[in-house]
C-alpha cells in the first residue's frame, strides 16, 4: 500500500452500511439545496417588491389575506418535506440496523489513551487473536465490533464502512459493519480524549476470506524464537529493559498489559496508532523517542546506544 | 395639534402585597430556578440507581428513618409560625410580625441542628460510591436552602426589630414567607427519595 | 414628532434627571445601577470577550492551515480550543443578548428602570469577574483543556489532574449566576413594568423573545450548575457521580450537560430572531406579519428545545426507539423557525423596504442561518449523524446557525441601536464594508468545513497527517479568518470614530421606527421617560393617536416607577426604586472569593460564605428611614393595599 492512498471518507462507501447512509445524505443534500434556493428566491422577491413599493410610493404588494394563505401553504409544504425526511431517516436507520448476519466475525475493541486494543473472539479461548491499532475484515461477511474503553471516552469511526460508535468506560455496545470492496481504509478516534486524540487512528484492511483467515491464523501464533545472535540479544533487551513491563509478546516472558500487544508488530501497516508508516527505521526512531511524533503519549523515550538499538530493532523485525 | 391627555397615577398606593408586588415575581423566579435544580437532582438520583443492581449497594443500610422523619415534622410545623408571620405582614401588624419571625427562627435553629443529625445517620459517606454521592447531593442541596433561608430570615427579623422599619418591609416579610413555604414543601419529595426510595423501590 | 414632554432645559426635567442619574466619579461607577449603564457594560465586555474568543479561533486556524509541524503543541492547543468555545458560549453569546435585553427591554416597554437594578448590577460584576478568572487562569497555563463540554472521565481528576477543569466548572457557576439573575429581572420587568396600554398583544417581538429566553435560562441553567457542581465534588472531595470505578456514570454528565446545552443554543438564537423581527418591521415600515404566529413560534421553539438534547448523544449506542423520538423532535423544531422566516418574508413583501445597514445583516442572516438550519436537519437524522458527529461538518453547522442566527442579527442590532445608545449614527459606507468582509470571510472559513467533515476530518485535533488531503480546504478556511478579522476591526474603528463624523448625530428616531425606545432622546436620559408615553398599539410611535395619554403623577425627587398588571398593563401601584449602591460590587467581590477559593478547598465554602453574608446584609439593610419611599414606622393607618384590595382611587384616563 502506498502511503498516499489513505481512504477515510463518508462519501466513498465500501460497504452496505456506509452506502445506505450516503443515500440518505444525497437525499437530504438535494432537498436542502432545493429548500435553500426556494427560501432565497422568496426572500429576494420580497426584497424586490418591498423596495419597489417604497421607491414608487404606491400601495404595498400583497393583501394580508393572500399572504396569510401563502405563509400557511409554505408551512404545510415545510411540514410535508420534514416529515418525508423524518421517514427517510427512520427507514435508513432501521435498514442499517438490519444489516447483520449470524456467524459474524466478532471483534472486541477497547479504547485506551491513545491506542486501540483489538481482540478477535472465538468460542475456543486458544483461538483468540490479539493485536492493536489494526483491523482486518473479510469481504462480504458481517463483522460485529464490541466496543468499550479502559479509561476515557473514545469513538471508533471508519467512515468508509459505518457510522461511529463511542467507546464509553462502563458500557459495552455492539456495532455492525461489512466491507464489500477490498482495500485499505483508515479509522480515527472521533471523541476528544486528551493530548493525543489527534494521533489515535487505526488501519482497516478489507480482503478476501482466505487471506483474512490466513492473517488471523498468523495472529494466533506466538512469536517465533529469534534466529541469530543479534536478534536474540534484542529479545533479551526487550525482556530485561522496561519494554516488557508495558508490552506483551506472546511466546516470551514479556507480559505487560498496559500497552499494545507487539507479538506481530512488524506486520502492521502503521506505528503509534496510525501516526507513522511501519518501517524498520521508523520503529527504531519510535523506540528512541516516541514523544517526538506523538508528544504526551504514555511511552517514555528510550535513548539506547546504537548497538543495542540495532539488536532490538532486529528482533522486532522478526515479529511478522 | 391637540395636547396629549394625561393618565394621572398620583392616587395609586406606594406598594402592594402578593402577586402585585415585584418581590413576589422575583421570589417566584428563584422558586422556578431552584425547583428545577431539585427536580434534576432527583432525576439524577434515579438515573444513578438504574446503573447499579442493588440499591443501596450491598453492605450499606438505608438512611435511618428517625431523624429524617422528625425533621420533616419540624419543617412542616414551622409552616404554622410562617403563615402567621405572613398574615401579620399583610395586616401590617409589626408586633405580630416580630413575634412570629422569632418563632420561625427558633424552628430554623431546630431543623438545622436536626439536619446535622440526619447527615450523621445517612449510613454512607459521600465518597463511598455513586449511591453515597447522590444521597449526600440531595441532602446537601436542600441543606444549603434551609441554612440560607434561616440566615436571610434572621436578617429580616433583625431589620424588623432593630429598624428602621418601613411599610414596604412588610412586603419583604410576606415574600420571605412564600420562599419559606417553597423550601419546606420542596423537602417533601426529597425526603421521599432519600429515605424511602432505598426501602420501597 | 417628539412625544416626550417638554424640551430641554426645563427645571422639572433637570430635577428628574438628577434624581435618576448615577453618581459621578469612581465611586459613582462602582455604585451605578442605571440599567443603561449596566447594559452598555455588558455589551462592551461581551464584545471584548468576542474579540478574545475570535483571537483564539484565529490561532486555531493558523495551526490547522498546515498539516504536521504544528505551531502549538497539543497541551496549548487543547487550552486554546476549550477557552475559545467556553468564551463564545458563556462569555459572549448569552451575555451580549442579555445585555441588549437589559438596555432595551425597559425602554421598549416604556419603563423607567429594569426590575431589581442592583441585582442586575451584581450580575454584571459576576460575569466580568468570571471572565477575568478564566483568562487569568489561561495566562497562568491553567486554562481549561478538556473542551467546552468537559466530558468525564477525561475531566475527572485521574485524567485531568491540574486545576484546569475546576476553573472551567467554576466559570460556569459565575456565568450561570449572572444569567439567572438577569433572567429573573427581565421577566419581572416585562410582566410588571409595562406602560399602560401595552397589553400582551402589544408587546414588541424582541421583548417576547427576551421573556421566552429568560424562561429558558431559568429552566436550563440549573442543569449545568448541577453538573458542574457534581464535577467539582468528584474532583475535590471524592464523590463518584461520573467515574465508573465506583458505579458512577459517564453518560449522566452528558444527559445533564446537554439538557442545558441544547436549550443554550436557543437561548442564543431566540433573541437573535427577536432582533430580526424588530429590524424587518422597522425597515419594511409595517407591522410584523403574523405577530401571533411569531410569538407562538418563539414559545413553542422554547418548549421543544428542551426535548432534543439526546441528539448530541446519538453515537453512544442508545436504543433505536428513543433515538427516533429525538430525531423527530429535532426535525420538527424547524417548523416554528420556518413560520418565523415566512412571516418575515411576508412582512418585507408587503412593506416598503429600505436596505440600510441593519437590513443588510438581516439579509445575510437569511442566507447563512437557513443553510445552518438545513444542515441541522441533516444532523438530526441518526444514520447521517453517526457519520458526521464530532467532525468538522458539525463545526460548520453550528457556526452557520450561531453566527448566522445570532451574530449577524446582533450586528444588525448594533447598527440599529448604536444611534440610540450613543446619539451618533454609524457610517453606512463603512457598514457595507464590514458586512461584505464578514459575510464573505465567514463563508470562506466555514463552508469548506462541511466538506472536510465529509472527508473524514474529526474535531478537536491539534494537527493532521499531510496524506489525509485536508490541507487545501484548511488553507481556504484560514484565509476567510483574515477577511473576518478585517471586518471586525473596521467595525470597532467605526464604533469608536462615529462621533467624529460630520452629520452623524442621530436624533431621537433616525430610522422612523415605531417602538418606545425611540420616543425618548438618544441617548435616553437617566430615568428614560420623565412622563412615560402609554401604548395605543404594537408600534406606539406609528399607532398612537395624537392625544395618547402620558403618565403623570409619579413622585418627584424619588426614583418612582409605575407598576402595572400582568395581563392588561393597567396601572396598579407606584414603587420607589433603590438608589445607587456599592453593595452589588462588594457582594460580587465576596462571591468571587468564595467561588475561586472553593476550587482549592471545600472549607472555602464555609469561610468564603462569611464575607458574602456580610455584603448581602449591607445590601439589604435599610440605609435611612426614608429608604423605601413610604412612611417610617410606626404610623397609624396603612397605605399599602392588601392582596385582594383594588388600588386606591386610580387615575383618570
Amino acid at each position: 500500500m502506498a502511503p498516499g492512498e489513505v481512504v477515510q471518507s463518508v462519501l466513498e462507501p465500501a460497504g452496505p452500511h456506509a452506502a445506505a447512509i450516503r443515500h440518505l445524505w444525497l437525499l437530504m443534500l438535494w432537498t436542502s439545496v432545493a429548500v435553500f434556493v426556494a427560501v432565497l428566491v422568496l426572500a429576494g422577491a420580497a426584497l424586490v417588491f418591498g423596495i419597489r413599493a417604497r421607491r414608487h410610493g404606491g400601495p404595498p404588494h400583497g393583501s394580508e389575506h393572500l399572504l396569510g394563505k401563502a405563509v400557511g401553504g409554505a408551512v404545510v409544504l415545510t411540514c410535508i418535506v420534514l416529515i418525508g425526511l423524518l421517514v427517510a431517516s427512520v427507514w435508513t436507520g432501521r435498514h442499517v440496523a438490519s444489516l447483520r448476519a449470524d456467524g459474524a466475525v466478532t471483534v472486541s475493541v477497547t479504547g485506551h489513551q491513545w491506542w486501540w486494543e483489538v481482540e478477535y473472539e472465538d468460542v475456543r479461548p486458544s483461538r483468540r487473536a490479539l493485536t492493536a491499532n489494526e483491523l482486518h475484515v473479510p469481504l462480504h461477511r458481517s463483522v460485529v465490533i464490541k466496543v468499550t474503553s479502559r479509561d476515557v471516552i473514545h469513538s471508533l469511526w471508519i467512515p468508509n464502512l459505518q457510522g461511529k460508535r463511542d467507546l464509553i468506560p462502563g458500557y459495552t455496545t455492539a456495532i455492525w459493519l461489512q466491507a464489500d470492496q477490498p482495500g485499505r481504509f483508515r479509522g480515527q478516534c472521533a471523541e476528544f480524549c486528551g493530548l493525543q486524540h489527534a494521533h489515535m487512528a487505526f488501519d482497516v484492511v478489507a480482503e478476501p476470506d482466505a487471506e483474512f483467515e490466513g492473517w488471523l491464523e498468523r495472529l494466533r501464533q506466538p512469536a517465533q524464537p529469534p534466529a541469530g545472535e543479534v536478534a536474540q540479544h534484542g529479545l533479551e533487551l526487550f525482556s530485561t529493559r522496561r519494554c516488557a513491563s508495558c508490552h506483551t509478546i506472546r511466546g516470551t516472558e514479556a507480559a505487560g498489559q498496559v500497552a499494545p500487544d507487539l507479538t506481530h508488530v512488524a506486520s502492521r501497516l502503521t506505528l503509534g496508532s496510525g501516526t507513522l508508516p511501519n518501517t524498520p527505521s521508523h520503529r527504531r526512531a519510535w523506540i528512541a523517542d516516541p514523544q517526538k511524533p506523538k508528544p504526551g503519549n504514555q511511552m517514555p523515550p528510550n535513548p539506547l546506544p546504537e548497538e543495542e538499538m540495532s539488536a532490538l530493532g532486529a528482533y522486532l523485525d522478526t515479529l511478522r | 395639534m391637540s395636547t396629549p391627555q394625561v393618565l394621572d397615577v398620583s392616587g395609586l398606593p406606594p406598594g402592594a402585597f402578593g402577586s402585585r408586588s415585584l418581590m413576589w415575581w422575583g421570589t417566584m423566579g428563584i422558586v422556578l430556578i431552584e425547583g428545577t435544580g431539585f427536580a434534576l437532582a432527583i432525576v439524577a438520583y434515579f438515573y444513578v440507581k438504574t446503573r447499579v443492581s442493588h440499591w443501596p449497594p450491598a453492605g450499606v443500610a438505608p438512611p435511618d428513618l428517625l431523624w429524617g422523619t422528625v425533621n420533616t415534622l419540624v419543617l412542616l410545623a414551622s409552616l404554622v409560625p410562617n403563615e402567621l408571620a405572613k398574615a401579620a405582614a399583610v395586616r401590617v401588624d409589626l408586633r405580630r410580625v416580630r413575634l412570629w419571625l422569632l418563632v420561625c427562627l427558633a424552628f430554623g435553629v431546630a431543623f438545622n441542628a436536626i439536619r446535622a443529625l440526619e447527615f450523621a445517620h445517612l449510613n454512607v459517606w459521600w465518597d463511598r460510591d455513586s449511591y453515597g454521592s447522590v444521597a449526600w447531593l440531595l441532602l446537601g442541596l436542600h441543606t444549603t436552602h434551609i441554612v440560607t433561608d434561616f440566615l436571610d430570615s434572621a436578617v429580616l427579623a433583625a431589620v424588623m426589630i432593630a429598624g428602621p422599619v418601613e411599610e414596604h418591609r412588610f412586603v419583604d416579610v410576606e415574600e420571605n414567607a412564600v420562599y419559606w413555604y417553597f423550601v419546606v414543601l420542596a423537602w417533601l419529595p426529597m425526603y421521599g427519595v432519600i429515605y424511602w426510595a432505598p426501602r420501597l423501590i | 414628532m417628539n412625544l416626550h414632554v417638554a424640551s430641554a432645559p426645563d427645571p422639572k426635567r433637570l430635577a428628574f434627571e438628577r434624581t435618576w442619574a448615577d453618581p459621578p466619579g469612581w465611586r459613582g461607577r462602582c455604585a451605578a445601577i442605571d440599567h443603561k449603564t449596566i447594559g452598555r457594560r455588558y455589551l462592551v465586555t461581551a464584545f471584548a470577550f468576542f474579540l478574545l474568543g475570535g483571537a483564539l479561533a484565529a490561532v486555531m486556524r493558523v495551526q490547522l492551515a498546515r498539516p504536521g509541524h504544528p505551531l502549538l503543541g497539543p497541551d496549548l492547543y487543547n487550552q486554546v480550543f476549550t477557552t475559545h468555545g467556553t468564551t463564545m458560549m458563556f462569555l459572549f453569546a448569552v451575555p451580549v443578548m442579555q445585555g441588549l435585553g437589559i438596555y432595551f427591554v425597559p425602554l421598549m416597554v416604556g419603563a423607567r428602570s429594569i426590575a431589581f437594578p442592583r441585582l442586575v448590577a451584581y450580575s454584571y460584576w459576576m460575569f466580568l469577574f468570571g471572565g477575568l478568572f478564566l483568562y487569568t487562569s489561561l495566562l497562568l497555563n491553567a486554562g481549561p483543556d478538556v473542551g467546552w463540554f468537559s466530558y468525564p472521565p477525561l475531566a475527572e481528576s485521574l485524567y485531568a489532574p491540574s486545576k484546569r477543569a475546576d476553573v472551567w466548572a467554576q466559570l460556569i457557576t459565575f456565568t450561570e449566576v449572572a444569567s439567572l439573575a438577569v433572567a429573573v429581572a427581565l421577566v419581572t420587568t416585562v410582566f410588571k413594568l409595562r406602560t399602560p396600554g401595552m397589553t400582551l398583544n402589544r408587546i414588541p417581538a424582541f421583548v417576547w423573545a427576551q421573556v421566552v429566553t429568560s424562561f429558558m435560562v431559568m429552566f436550563a441553567m440549573p442543569a449545568v450548575m448541577l453538573a458542574s457542581t457534581a464535577l467539582i465534588l468528584d474532583r475535590l472531595v471524592g464523590t463518584h457521580f461520573f467515574d465508573v470505578e465506583q458505579a458512577g456514570d459517564a453518560l449522566l454528565w452528558q444527559h445533564l450537560f446537554w439538557f442545558f446545552g441544547h436549550p443554550e443554543v436557543y437561548i442564543i438564537f431566540i433573541p437573535g430572531s427577536g432582533l430580526v423581527s424588530t429590524i424587518v418591521t422597522t425597515f419594511s415600515r409595517r407591522h410584523l406579519f403574523g405577530y401571533l404566529a411569531v410569538v407562538l413560534s418563539l414559545v413553542s421553539t422554547a418548549f421543544m428545545g428542551f426535548g432534543l438534547w439526546v441528539h448530541h448523544m446519538f453515537a453512544t449506542g442508545l436504543p433505536q426507539l428513543g433515538e427516533s423520538f429525538f430525531t423527530a423532535a429535532s426535525i420538527m423544531i424547524a417548523i416554528p423557525t420556518g413560520i418565523q422566516i415566512f412571516c418575515w418574508i411576508a412582512t418585507m413583501w408587503s412593506g416598503r423596504v429600505s436596505v440600510k445597514a441593519p437590513m443588510l445583516w438581516i439579509l445575510g442572516f437569511f442566507a447563512i442561518f437557513v443553510a445552518g438550519g438545513l444542515t441541522g436537519v441533516m444532523l438530526a437524522a441518526v444514520p447521517l449523524n453517526t457519520q458526521l458527529h464530532d467532525t468538522f461538518f458539525v463545526v460548520a453547522h453550528f457556526h452557520y446557525v450561531l453566527i448566522g442566527g445570532a451574530v449577524f442579527p446582533l450586528f444588525a442590532g448594533f447598527y440599529y441601536w448604536y444611534p440610540k445608545i450613543t446619539g451618533y449614527l454609524l457610517s453606512e459606507r463603512r457598514g457595507r464594508w464590514v458586512f461584505g468582509l464578514l459575510f464573505t470571510g465567514f463563508n470562506l472559513t466555514f463552508f469548506p468545513m462541511h466538506v472536510l467533515g465529509l472527508h473524514g476530518m474529526p474535531r478537536r485535533i491539534y494537527t493532521y497527517l499531510p496524506e489525509m488531503g485536508w490541507g487545501p480546504l484548511n488553507v481556504l478556511a484560514t484565509g476567510g479568518v483574515l477577511l473576518m478579522a478585517c471586518g471586525v476591526l473596521l467595525f470597532v474603528f467605526d464604533a469608536l470614530a462615529a462621533r467624529a463624523s460630520v452629520g452623524a448625530e442621530a436624533g431621537d428616531d433616525p430610522w422612523g421606527a415605531g417602538t418606545l425606545e425611540w420616543a425618548t432622546s438618544s441617548p435616553p436620559p437617566p430615568g428614560n421617560f420623565p412622563s412615560p408615553l402609554t401604548a395605543g398599539g404594537r408600534e406606539p410611535l406609528w399607532d398612537n393617536p395624537p392625544d395618547q395619554p402620558v403618565v403623570v403623577g409619579l413622585r418627584p425627587g424619588v426614583r418612582d416607577v409605575l407598576v402595572t398588571h400582568v395581563l392588561d398593563a393597567e396601572p396598579d401601584h407606584r414603587q420607589k426604586f433603590p438608589d445607587p449602591s456599592p453593595w452589588p460590587l462588594l457582594t460580587a467581590i465576596a462571591t468571587t472569593g468564595l467561588f475561586v477559593g472553593s476550587i482549592f478547598t471545600p472549607w472555602a465554602v464555609v469561610w468564603g460564605s462569611i464575607p458574602v453574608f456580610i455584603t448581602m446584609v449591607g445590601w439589604f439593610w435599610p440605609r435611612s428611614a426614608s429608604d423605601g419611599g413610604t412612611r417610617p414606622w410606626p404610623v397609624a393607618g396603612r397605605t399599602l393595599p392588601a392582596p385582594g384590595e383594588l388600588p386606591a382611587a386610580g387615575g383618570a384616563i
